[in-house]
């Protein structure tokens, strides 16, 4: 490391500056596209009898806004930074990496025009047309080669660490993408699954588990063992647990889909194999979490100054709670309850606000004060947003958790001359005082984004007068 | 020298970490086995709905109280081996068959709207599923469906039987403004249905398309020549409204189940 810093690399970072605005804008658009879909089932009148925002229509577009335009340019401006400034070079190609920016954004486009439309395939978290799954998997695998190509030309001895998750996630998303998406088309808008039934289903579950496994956390991973180090100026708690961690990750978590089809017309050894692997990966995903969080050990005291860091390491504590949220709904029994039900929105938002949102805004803090060389506009406002986020997140999740457990236990009720208790549309009703509270946390969680999106508009508008400021007194 | 040469873990970690080649070609190896180990072996075992050009599905057999094995041709309507030869002959209890031009439509519909995002088509063999809506769903129900619908939350109640519970009035009524029927649901009012026709062009061609599916397609013998060129005349006047009640109307009713029998295994 000594040698690098003689002669300092220039880094390739203008398109990672612009993947992390974009990531901000999607947060502050994704979020709220939530909200509004949870508003229309508290309160259906939202639909207004427009076929184009109803909810059926709307709710592929808030899971392909946070999924891929939020988490999507999250990975694309945190991948390039990392490998970037692990492996001490520039990209292997810059003009490469801007072609990945404006191909998934042009996307990004596609998909807020088509998904209203009513163009789906029909499966969930993949229901965008055909042709625009082809332009996907281009601009993934420009992504992806790029970043293994910087690899490749690191000067460093080593590949870190978080380099290996990218690049698993690289991988494992190009194989899920691919064959998922394997279709038949009818014309411009319609496509069919060259599956059926159980293999579908399968399959769907298969790309559906690991979009979360590989892209939601194999990716996220990657910037925990980047950011929570840098920010907390520690090095990496265990080297060793990180690679069992990987490891034992990246091997296991593939297994997992089968546990969202227990009890369906698959052969009963399929959900039985997926709930098992899933038990056995609380080892691996809470051996990470510690991995984070330990990584503090010495300096916890930097939580009570640090904001950022208390996004990061919130995050750590969300991702182990529902990486043991998750195993225990695969438990057949449990997932004989849970499954159909909120629970699993509730699980599924555990991970996505708690983990996944709170690294990632930990995540873009560090790296917009690197990027412009400059200080928050206002440390403050990241604190603010830091608890706005926290509070958001936890009624959504605990107003889920509370339905969808209530909705179980009602479904399975008999009373006493053996009849069943409820009718199905009593447990709608029943459901309605917590998707108020779920869209009120959504709404809470959704003002935090608007916060952030001010802090940092304001920090790189600060930034640029600074620099202004600096190139006339460099010319005096 | 710094301590780069140093090795923490074991030489063969070491070795990939500074490699970026075995370390692609091992991640790839590593995320490629458990989807391989739990998703081939469905095309090729019995009980997963796997009949193309196999009467038996795979060896599938079902067996009655008896023990006796109860023809494939019961469970998945065979029209060379059944009473009734076409689609517009076959009765509920035939066995699993493919959508109508109609329900093709619907279908289309169903899937365009997202209705699977709140309606599952997947009954677990549990008592209160039994109870509230119909025997288990088995594999072969699901065998002509292209991207399957089963749905993974039930926000509304599950529909895989849905078929012929309810008039043809009730769900256009229901369906144009479920709360004057249901006050309490939550489902969007899809009146816009009644007033769009159904698109002719695209229904025939997906017909043509499932016969042509590398996987489960359906046999030329259920979509003929013939029925494909007649398909257009069974559809003028329908809207997509129509096409959404027949594909209702159609789900679940399509086995004659045998009471007692177990046939998930």
């Amino acid at each position: 490391m000594e040698a690098t810093q003689a002669t300092p690399v220039k880094y390739d970072m203008d398109v990672v500056r612009w993947f992390t605005i974009a990531a901000v804008i999607y947060a502050v658009v994704g979020t709220l596209i939530g909200v509004y879909v949870a508003s229309e089932l508290a309160f259906p009148f939202l639909n207004f009898d427009i076929p184009e925002i109803t909810f059926g229509r709307l709710r592929p577009l808030h899971t392909n806004a946070v999924i891929f335009a939020f988490g999507g340019c999250m990975l694309m401006a945190t991948g390039f930074y990392i490998v970037q400034r692990t492996g001490a070079t520039k990209l292997w190609s810059n003009s490469l990496a801007w072609f990945t920016f404006y191909g998934w954004n042009l996307i990004i486009v596609l998909a807020v025009i088509t998904l209203p439309l009513g163009l789906s395939e029909g499966k969930e978290y993949a229901e965008l047309p055909w042709w625009v799954d082809i332009m996907i998997a281009v601009v993934w695998l420009s992504y992806g080669f790029n970043y293994i190509m910087t690899i490749g030309i690191r000067k460093t001895s080593h590949i870190y660490v978080s380099n290996w998750f990218t690049m698993g996630m690289i991988v494992m998303i190009t194989y899920l993408h691919v064959v998922n998406s394997l279709a038949i088309p009818v014309d411009w808008a319609t496509s069919y699954s060259i599956y059926s039934g159980v293999q579908d289903a399968m399959i769907q579950w298969w790309w559906g588990h690991n979009a979360v496994g590989f892209y939601l956390t194999g990716g996220f991973l990657g910037i925990m063992y980047y950011f929570i180090p840098k920010q907390s100026g520690r090095p990496v708690f265990s080297y060793r647990l990180s690679v069992l961690h990987f490891w034992t990750l990246t091997f296991g978590y593939v297994w997992l889909g089968a546990h969202h089809l227990q009890y369906t017309a698959l052969p009963d050894w399929t959900g039985s194999l997926g709930a098992a692997v899933s038990l056995a990966m609380i080892i691996p995903s809470w051996g990470g979490a510690m991995n984070g969080m330990m990584t503090l050990s010495g300096a916890w005291d930097k939580l009570r100054t640090d904001y950022i860091l208390r996004f990061l390491v919130t995050a750590m504590a969300f991702y182990a709670m529902s990486t043991f949220d998750g195993p225990v709904m695969a438990i057949k029994s449990v997932n004989a309850l849970s499954h159909y039900t909120d629970w699993t929105v509730g699980h599924v938002h555990a991970g996505a606000l708690g983990w996944m949102s709170m690294i990632s805004f930990g995540a873009i803090y560090h790296m917009v004060k690197k990027l412009w060389n400059t200080e928050m506009y206002s440390d403050k406002l990241v604190n603010v947003h830091f608890w706005v986020a926290l509070i958001g997140a936890t009624t959504y999740v605990v107003a889920m958790w509370v339905s969808g457990i209530m909705q179980g236990l009602m479904w399975r009720d008999y009373d006493e001359f053996g009849t069943l208790t409820y009718t199905f549309v009593e447990s709608v009703s029943a459901m309605h005082p917590y998707y108020v509270m779920r869209a009120v946390g959504g709404a809470i969680f959704n003002l935090g984004t608007w916060i952030m999106l001010f802090n940092v508009v304001m920090t790189v508008r600060q930034a640029g007068a600074v620099r202004g400021v600096n190139a006339v007194a460099a010319k005096a | 020298m710094s301590d780069h040469d140093k090795i923490y873990s074991t030489k063969f970690q070491d070795s990939i970490e500074r490699s970026t080649l075995l370390m692609f070609v091992l991640t790839a190896i590593a995320v490629a086995v458990g989807g391989i180990v739990e998703i081939v072996p469905l095309f090729y075992l019995p009980n997963t709905g796997m009949c193309q050009n196999d009467p038996t599905c795979n060896g599938t057999s079902h067996k009655d109280l008896q023990g006796n094995a109860i023809p494939m041709d019961k469970i998945v309507w065979n029209p060379t081996t059944s009473a009734h030869k076409t689609l517009a002959d076959w009765q509920p209890g035939d066995g699993v068959r493919p959508y109508t031009a109609l329900e093709t439509a619907g279908r289309q519909v169903y899937i365009r709207e997202g209705c699977f995002l709140c309606h599952s088509q997947m009954i677990r063999p549990f008592r209160d599923e039994k109870d509230r809506y119909g025997h288990y769903s088995i594999a072969e129900e699901s065998m002509y469906d292209h991207t399957y619908q089963w749905g993974s939350k039930r926000t509304g109640p599950d529909i895989a039987r849905v078929g012929g519970k309810y008039s043809d009035e009730w769900h256009r009524k229901h369906l144009k403004y479920p709360r004057d029927v249901v006050p309490e649901s939550v489902m969007p009012n899809f009146f816009f249905l009644d007033k769009n026709p159904i698109d002719k062009v695209k229904t025939v061609k997906t017909l043509e398309v499932m016969t042509k599916m590398p996987f489960n397609p359906v046999p030329k013998t259920i979509y003929t020549d013939a029925y494909i060129a007649g398909a257009a005349a069974e559809l003028e006047g329908k809207t997509e409204m129509d096409g959404v009640i027949a594909y209702l109307q159609s789900l679940g009713n399509h086995v004659k189940f045998e009471e007692g029998v177990n046939y998930r295994d």
